[in-house]
Parts: C-alpha cells; structure tokens; sequence
C-alpha cells in the first residue's frame, strides 16, 4: 500500500518529468505532437483543480449563510452574483456577443466585471499615492534614488511632466529601457535558476510537498 | 439609445461609486460591491472554463471525432476530487504528481534556453559587435537601447545585481564596490518600477471618471448624479447610525 501512495506518485512525477524534459530536444513531429496533446491533458487536468478552489469558496461562505456570522449578507450577495453569472453564461454558452450582437453574459461583462475591477485597481493609486508619501522620504542614498528614479519616470509619462521636464521623457524611456531592464534580467536570471534547481529537486523527489501531507 | 445600455450606465455608474465609497472610509457598501465582484469573477471564470475545457477541449473531440485518448485526463482530474473523501485522498496525488512533474519537466530546459542562456546572450553578443571586420566601432548615444555605451550599462546593471545575489562571497573590498553598484541599480528598478505603476493605477483611473462623466449625459439619465446623491446620502445614514450605536466589543 505505501508504495501506491507515496512511492507511486514519486515515480509518475520523475517518469512525466524527464519525458517532457527530454521532449524539447526531439525534433520529430511525434514529439510535438505528443507536446500539443500533453499540454491540452494539463488544461483539461487544470479545469478540474478550478472545482477544488471553487468548491473551497462555495463551502466557506455556505457555512457562513447557514450559521448567519457576521457579514452573512455579504456571502448571500457573492452567491447571487455567481451563481447569476454561471446561469447567464450557461444560457449564452458563454458568448460575450453574438454576430456583434451583446448577449446577456457580454452585458454582465460590460457593465458590471469591467467597472468593478477598474475601479478596484483604480482606488490602488490613491492607496500607492499614500504610502508613497510615507515610505518616499529620501532618508538615505539608496531612498533618494528610488525617489529620483520614480519621480522622473511619472513625469515622464504624462504629456505636463514632459512640458514642465522637457528632458523628462526621454531620461524615462531610458531608464525603463536600459537600467530597469538590465535589473529584470538579472532578476530573471536569478529566478529562473532558482526555478531549474526547484524543478530537478521535484522530479528527483527530493522536494514532495506537493503531494501533502498524511500519514503515508 | 437602447434600454440595455441605459440600465448598463446606471449599474456601472452605481457599481463604481460604490467602490470609491472606501476612499472615505471601510464601508458596507464597499463590502457589497467587493462581494459582488468575487461572485461576478469566479462565475465567470467558470464560465470560461467550462466552455474552453469541457466543451471545446473534452465534449466536442470525443463526441465529433472520436478522441477517446481524452476521458484519461478526465481521469486524471477527477482523482483530484478524491481530496472530498478522507479514505481516498491519497489517489488525488497521482493528479498532483502528473501535473507538477508534467510542469517541471516542460519547465526546465524552456527555462534554460530562454530565461537563462538567451538573457545572457542578449547581455553579451552587443558588447562583441563592437569589434567587426572595419576595426573597433563605439556608438556613444544614450538614448538607443542598442547603443554600445547602453550595452556596458546593462552588462555592468546584470553583473552587478547578480553579484549583490550571490552571497557565496563575502561583500568586502571590490565585491563591496560591485554589491552596491548592484542595490543603486536595483533602487532605480523599483523607482522605475513604482513610478510606472502609479502611472498605470491613474491611467486606469482616468478611465472610471471619463464613464463616469459620459455617464451623466441626459441621454442616460444623469445615473452619475443621482447615484453619487444617493451613495453620499447612504453613507451619511451609515455614519449616523453607527455613531447612535454603541461599538460592539466583543
């Protein structure tokens, strides 16, 4: 029985692991197709890992409801607004437009996703606004820099930064272009050997928390 | 104007108010709005799964073709819900492990080549083309990215950074030097960074007020102004209510 639950899955993880691994040096169209296939299985294997999160969410606030805690009323609008759009969209068969005509779940899209997330993500600059005062004080070199660097860049991409800056817009562009972009590629660098070593770790079985935890 | 869009004015005029309700304070309408969007969100995305995975990637291909090869990840994803039933949780690992070593797999000589060896490459190969056939050549002009003077700034920017990352080797003397050319172009980054970010956020908030302002034409039926009286109005009732009342403490 061990081997079934823990020794087995340890084994499917080096075998798929190396299969694919060894797949990007196989120019042979069977090796592609065997890629095109895999990566539709992960898609297909990756729907159904969205119906543990949802499941997750659904039970959360369905205890919520039923024991009536604090802020109930707020789990009974998520489940109306939800369970709404899962229905609109089941009936449109999840078509925003139909020949350019805007069915209901496009509606629903429109008028009602699109503003709520910008709108979110928009109360953000206030809060950035905010915690820049705070945290901006140029109380070392480094700070002062950061400072400089952020300043420059924000006047540099406003059409009155540029006019009161003349010079403002291209010192920007240099700087999102060759000094930011020479720190994210050694940011990438850095991450992507961290990512190797992790992935030949998983496949050799020496990292195995993915498979959870348990008595076995 | 047709009524849909009428009634699309006045619930995304009502939906953004709400959520700039918190730029006063944490309120229950802002809580509202927020559910609201989780619920909208997940339904969606649900949606959208099950359209592209179930019907297009699972039902249509075994149903019009005959792809039966399919109903094996269909397998696979369904040992995932095992993770319901204590006794069988364990068999949910199987889709564990297929997906991380699949992903690992894929990951790493992708990773390789284009994370590792192409970023170095890129880093390189511009300071070599400064030797060619007709001798050595050097453009000095700061604002094009592939300029030669631009390509020793970024190779000292990598080198720098990632030596600031490297602590195998104590940071004193040179490397102290090196260490802190690393951080000053890493403060830049994250200035930059910000910076463009703040940009981003206004950009998007530029956006919410020109709706808001298109919205409180006559043709809509001023939604913007009557809802913005109505959340204010909301809003005071919410304040005075909450101050008649005592806090709750426990």
């Amino acid at each position: 029985m061990i081997f079934l639950r823990r020794q087995l899955p340890l084994l499917i993880t080096l075998v798929t692991g190396l299969l694919f691994a060894a797949q990007y040096y196989v120019p042979h169209p069977a090796s592609e197709q065997m890629l095109t296939s895999a990566t539709k299985w992960l898609q297909i294997v990756g729907g159904f890992a969205l119906i543990l999160g949802v499941t997750s969410l659904f039970h959360q606030h369905a205890v919520k409801i039923r024991r009536q805690e604090a802020g109930w009323g707020y789990s009974l609008v998520l489940y109306v607004g939800m369970l709404g759009t899962i229905a609109v969209g089941l009936w449109t068969n999840g078509k925003e437009s139909v020949e350019g005509t805007m069915t209901a779940f496009g509606w629903i899209y429109n008028y009602m996703m699109v503003p709520l997330q910008g709108t979110m993500f928009a109360i953000l600059a206030f809060f950035i606004a905010s915690a820049a005062y705070r945290s901006f004080r140029a109380k070392s070199r480094e700070a002062a820099v950061l400072l400089v660097a952020a300043v420059i860049v924000m006047m540099g991409r406003v059409p009155l930064g540029e006019y009161l800056i003349p010079l403002s817009g291209d010192v920007s562009s240099w700087i999102l272009n060759v000094l930011n972009s020479s720190v994210r590629r050694a940011i990438l660098i850095g991450v992507s050997l961290g990512a190797v070593a992790l992935s030949f770790k998983i496949i050799f079985g020496v990292e195995r928390s993915y498979l959870g935890g348990g008595k076995e | 104007m047709p009524l849909e869009m009428i009634v699309g004015a006045w619930v995304a005029t009502g939906l953004t108010l709400l959520i700039f309700s918190f730029l006063y304070k944490d309120n229950p309408l802002f809580k509202l709005a927020e559910h609201l969007y989780v619920g909208v969100s997940v339904g969606y995305v649900i949606v959208k799964t099950y359209d592209t995975v179930i019907v297009h990637l699972v039902v249509k291909p075994i149903v019009e073709n005959g792809e039966i090869a399919l109903l094996i990840p269909v397998a696979i994803g369904m040992l995932m819900l095992t993770r319901y039933v204590p006794k069988a949780a364990w068999m949910s690992r199987y889709a564990f492990a297929f997906i991380v070593g699949m992903g690992a797999g894929l990951a790493i000589p992708r990773t390789v080549s284009s994370f590792i060896l192409k970023q170095v490459e890129d880093t390189i190969r511009p300071l070599l083309s400064m030797t060619g056939s007709d001798g050595v050549t050097f453009s000095m002009n700061l604002l094009n990215p592939a300029s030669h003077l631009n390509a020793i700034i970024i190779f000292i920017g990598v080198s720098s950074v990632l030596f600031y990352f490297f602590f195998s080797i104590e940071h004193s003397g040179v490397g102290k030097a090196v260490a802190r050319t690393g951080i000053l172009f890493l403060m830049i980054s994250f200035g930059a960074g910000f910076g463009y970010t703040v940009m981003a956020r206004m950009s998007l908030l530029i956006g919410r007020l020109t709706d808001l302002i298109e919205f409180s034409d006559t043709s809509y039926g001023r939604p913007t102004v009557w809802l913005s009286l109505l959340t204010v109005g909301a809003l005071f009732l919410l304040a005075r209510r909450g101050r008649e009342q005592p806090p709750d403490i426990h």
